[in-house]
């Protein structure tokens, strides 16, 4: 970024210390940006006329004489329907190589959609996949993560999720990507023929971690012009805010601030649920749709992060390697879409709610059969049949290799019932039974 | 803290929405200032004081805001206007009318009026010339929403007053004089429909508040039969995320037995707030035909929107409660979820750089929660007319785990505990309450003993208590089948276990989003009590231990079918008789009448 002309620049640094620096400096605003010695920072305190700049990319090797200027202005992004197609960085500048965009400059990170003024999201979001159809229904509007241990395909099959979802728009905001993620990405939506419906922000491994910060707020700015100026669905895709997060707890640590649990920054709630519920669906046609990666280690979703995100986002979708069929599956329990009610059996067939809910039930007893089994106990001829069906079920539905349609997953989830089960076993409301049953 | 100049001062440091302020006069703790930027008006609360600096919470982003701001001190506490027009509204945390607010997105520093000055009210006195009266004594009445909205002395003025005027039935603004009121000096005061009331402060206008007494019906089975809520009880639901909270919560604030429901959506999902503004204009109160909508308030301060507001917001909410209930009416008040109020308060905490409690939460939290639950209760006016607060309140317990400040501090306070799990949640045993841990201590007092002894029959309690008592024997029957096997426990033990899941699937499980399951009256949860309770009562004769479970299966079936039919409909009927013939396959001794 340049400077302007005319510009104060600054050229006494009075403490430097791993993530910022502080000077003393007249009429600046909190939350400003400002450059030092070509590095981009922003004001993070201001006491009296001593400022605080957090510096991005770390403060290795910055003298006490470096340039300072100050941008007069919150970290921005320039929007435009030239976006489409273009890859950037965390500060919006172009990385493909491609020339700047023309556009009109907002600040990211503006202010919050008033409650009134949104409209309930409506719209189902199909992706063929039965772990998410059947049973955990996106709905446009929706906030929702994968849950993914980091040697899970969850970035594949996000961008099968954005393939199939029919968006007129698809927002990548890529943290921490590694290089080769990166290039899948680039490779999946070039094969497509979509890349004219995508817009990428994207730091990866080889950016400083800091920076990180910016790039939900580049993505979700972008979504707004989108979504607001042009009335269109955007699918804003988020990987991985487990990174992003660590970034948040860097910055709060070299601050010294106090950590909450794991050594997470008290705020972590407020700072992702302020870009979470960026997810909204406008009254104008507009909606912004929200799938994002949280990666666990080791499945543990109590670690603060995913805790955290849990409590924020409406559901997730949880990724596990079933090692009966030797696939990764959305995993019914830990899995949960909320706005599922919205549309199941409304805009999918009426017995959708109850086929879900029995076969997850069915599915439960089988884990405790296997339990018993583990224990080394007798198993009943009840045990034995929730285990084969509860294979089946796994194979046929919950696997992320599933591409059918609702009314086929209903199907295969009736033949499933038939195959192993009475009518009083399923406990199914009776006028549904009498209706689907596959004799 | 009534002062005659305002102080003002300038804005010396910025960090995040902390702000430091170099003032030239007095400050009080939790004054309420404004910070001009630009052409628009921050607003800021107190929250520490050292030397001629005031530390104060912006209540909005301070991105862009520069040293040397000037500063407008009010010379008053965060207060809420209270007046007729309060009912179907949407405010945020900090009373702003939501819908007054031009646009789609929010805009800094733009407050709005919480009530509609120009609207006329139907007026009529309740006072007469020459009544002494104390504040919260009524004066005069007008009609909100179909329910009595009581005028009344304004709850700041001390000692006794007399009427010197009350104006004639008829049509008046919020603002206009309808009593003229005189200390016993002679001096003059004039009264309006409106008043305002600082929100941290607990209105106390009322002569006693005696233990809670009576049950307030809330229509969810797992709650009113087997640890029920009183009028002006308190309670709270800890849970995992995903567990259930939020739906219990507008479970209970569709279904309940109150006057008025405050929901306050303090640091949660808009798109739950969304859901409310959407089904309450549609969803009729039982009680009275008219919409849900017209007895209640909602005030969404949702997660991303400022933190310090999310703060205020459930004491924004509480004074409402607190006003309604002066009225002699029976407000139920929600909070979803307290953990993130709790939450604020920690980021502040942190901001001040003061010395940390558990889990870096603020060292006073305790004192701060059971200060708020307290507020609650059931209250005698002084006119003898009785009035309640009930509040439940979520909590969201980091990582799912109860042994945390804020779920601990909370026990401590209130006296219902639902504790959703996520056992039962991952299995859909909707609503996850659980139902050996969860409890409520108002099933203790012999006040409310007695007063379901005459609502619910003699044998109500004995009830309650053997569904309880069968609940935890098949948990230790199921424990004892997982250590030893099936086929290691005597035929017995399973018996036990699914008679316990009969009562779980029956009276526990009750589906939210099914029209009629979803609510069940007092009087259709004691019929299916003592119905689930006969089978319990039965002895049963069984071959194996795989007889047991397929035939409790098929009752538990039956049974579902009942709890989604129309109660004594023709088709509750039909299954209800085709369950007797069921239990004869295996019952030793029918037992036709009713359990003890
Ligand atoms: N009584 C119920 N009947 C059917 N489904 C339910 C019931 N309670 C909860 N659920 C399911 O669980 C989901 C999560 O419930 P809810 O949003 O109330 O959780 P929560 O505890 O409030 O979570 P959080 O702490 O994240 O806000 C719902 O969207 C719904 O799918
Ligand atoms: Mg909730």
């Amino acid at each position: 970024m340049s400077s302007q002309a005319f510009q104060k620049v600054y050229t006494k640094l009075t403490n430097i210390t791993k993530a910022t620096v502080s000077l003393t400096a007249q009429d600046v605003g909190y939350d400003e940006m400002a450059v030092v010695n070509g590095r981009m920072a922003q004001v993070v305190k201001i006491m009296g006329e001593q400022v605080v700049l957090q510096v991005f990319s770390g403060t290795e090797g910055i003298p006490t004489n470096a340039e300072v200027t100050f941008l007069g202005n919150p970290p921005q992004v320039k929007v435009s329907d030239e976006l489409a197609g273009r890859f950037f960085n965390a500060y919006g500048h172009p990385i493909d190589g491609g020339p700047d965009i023309e556009g009109e400059i907002r600040e990211i990170g503006g202010p919050s959609v008033n409650p009134v003024r949104r409209e309930q999201p409506s719209q189902l979001i199909a992706t063929g996949i039965a772990g998410i159809d059947l049973n955990n229904s996106l709905v446009s509007g929706q906030k929702i993560p994968f849950f993914a241990d980091s040697d899970q395909p969850y970035n594949q099959v996000m961008a099968n999720v954005a393939l199939r979802a029919k968006a007129d728009k698809i927002i990548l905001g890529g943290m921490g990507l590694s290089n080769d993620d990166y290039l899948f990405f680039k490779q999946v939506f070039d094969n497509a023929g979509a890349l004219d419906r995508i817009v990428s922000f994207v730091n990866t491994t080889e950016d400083p971690p800091v920076e990180r910060l910016l790039v939900p707020d580049m993505a979700l700015t972008a979504a707004e012009y989108f979504a607001v100026d042009k009335n269109e669905s955007v699918l804003v895709l988020l990987t991985d805010m487990t990174l992003f997060a660590d970034a948040l707890s860097i910055v709060s640590n070299r601050m010294d601030q106090i950590p909450s649990k794991d050594s997470m920054p008290g705020s972590l709630y407020s700072d992702l649920a302020r870009i979470y519920e960026k997810a909204v669906q406008f009254p104008s046609g507009g909606s912004i749709t929200i799938v994002a990666v949280t990666t666990l280690s080791g499945g543990d979703i109590t670690h603060a992060i995913p805790d955290n995100t849990g409590y924020i986002t409406e559901g997730q979708l949880f990724l596990r390697r079933d090692t009966d069929i030797g696939k990764v599956i959305v995993d019914p329990f830990r899995s949960l879409s909320r706005l599922k009610q919205l549309v199941i059996g409304e805009q999918t067939r009426e017995d959708h709610p109850q086929v879900m809910n029995a076969a997850v039930r069915l599915y439960a007893d089988a884990a405790n059969a296997r339990t018993k089994l583990e224990n080394g106990f007798d198993l009943t001829d009840y045990d034995e049949r929730t285990l084969d069906f509860a294979k089946s079920y796994s194979d046929k539905l919950l696997a992320i290799d599933v591409n059918v349609n609702t009314d086929t997953m209903l199907e295969i989830g009736w033949e499933l019932f038939a195959k192993h089960f009475s009518k009083a076993e399923v406990g199914i409301k009776k006028e549904l039974v009498d209706k689907y049953w596959k004799e | 803290m009534e002062k005659n100049d305002k102080t003002t001062g300038n804005v010396s440091g910025i960090i995040a929405n902390l702000v430091v302020v170099d003032v030239d006069g007095p400050v009080g703790q939790n004054e309420i200032c404004f910070i001009d930027h630009g052409d628009e008006r921050l607003m800021a609360e107190v929250i520490k004081v050292t030397g001629n600096q005031a530390y104060v919470q912006v209540f909005e982003s301070t991105r862009g805001l520069k040293p040397g701001s000037k500063v407008n001190f009010e010379g008053h506490m965060l207060e809420v206007n209270l007046g007729p027009g309060m009912l179907s509204r949407n405010y945020d945390g900090l009373q702003n009318d939501l819908d007054k607010m031009e646009g789609v997105f929010l805009k800094r520093g733009d407050y709005t009026d919480p009530l509609n000055r120009e609207k006329k009210w139907n007026f009529k006195p309740l006072a007469s010339k020459g009544d002494e009266v104390i504040a919260g004594d009524w004066l005069g009445e007008v009609e909100e929403n179909g329910m009595p909205h009581r005028i009344m002395v304004p709850f700041k003025l001390e000692g006794t007053y007399t009427v010197k005027s009350v104006t004639g039935e008829g049509e008046y603004t919020v603002d206009d004089e309808i009593a003229v009121i005189e200390d016993k000096d002679g001096n003059s005061i004039s009264v309006t429909m409106v008043q305002k009331w600082p929100v941290k402060m607990p209105i106390k206008t009322y002569r006693e508040k005696p233990r809670p007494f009576k049950l307030l019906e809330t229509g969810v089975r797992c709650i009113d039969t087997l640890n029920p809520i009183t009028e002006g009880g308190t309670g709270f639901i800890p849970g995992p995320f995903g567990t259930g909270k939020t739906v219990l919560q507008h479970a209970i604030s569709k279904q309940a037995e109150a006057d008025i429901v405050i929901i306050a959506a303090c640091g949660e999902r808009a798109n739950e707030v969304v859901e409310i503004f959407k089904e309450f204009p549609e969803l009729d109160d039982p009680r009275t035909g008219k919409k849900l909508i017209e007895r209640t308030t909602i005030i969404a301060n949702t997660s991303n929107m400022p933190v310090a507001a999310r703060e205020a917001s459930v004491y924004t909410a509480m004074t409402l409660g607190e006003y309604y209930r002066a009225m002699g009416l029976k407000v139920l008040l929600m909070a979803d979820s307290t953990s993130r109020w709790a939450q604020a308060l920690r980021e502040m905490s942190n901001r001040l750089e003061e010395l940390p409690g558990p889990d870096a939460f603020p060292m006073d939290l305790s004192a701060i929660i059971s200060n708020f639950y307290s507020r609650a209760g059931y209250v005698y006016l002084n006119n003898d007319k009785t009035g309640s607060i009930t509040f439940i309140g979520t909590v969201s317990p980091a990582g799912g785990n109860l042994k945390e400040p804020v779920t601990e501090n909370t026990r401590k306070a209130a006296r219902c505990f639902y504790g959703l799990s996520q056992d039962r949640a991952d299995s859909k045993r909707y609503p996850a309450i659980d139902p050996i841990d969860s409890y409520s201590k108002y099933l203790e007092y012999p006040e409310l003993q007695k007063s379901l002894e005459k609502n619910m029959g003699e044998n109500w309690l004995a009830n309650v208590l053997k569904a309880k008592d069968t609940l935890l024997s098949g948990k230790e029957a199921d424990e004892q089948i997982n250590i030893l096997g099936d086929d290691g426990v005597p035929i017995d033990f399973h018996e036990r276990l699914w008679k316990a899941e009969l009562i779980d699937f029956v009276v526990l499980q009750q589906d939210a989003f099914d029209k009629i399951d979803a609510s069940t009256p007092l009087e259709r949860q004691k019929y299916m009590l003592e119905k689930v309770l006969s089978i319990v009562d039965t002895s049963f004769e069984f071959k194996n231990f795989e007889q047991v479970g397929d035939f409790f299966k098929r009752l538990i079936n039956h049974f579902k079918q009942m709890n989604y039919s129309e109660f004594k409909s023709e088709k509750f009927k039909g299954f209800e008789k085709e369950l007797q013939e069921m239990l004869k396959e295996h019952a030793v001794e029918a037992k036709e009448e009713q359990a003890v």
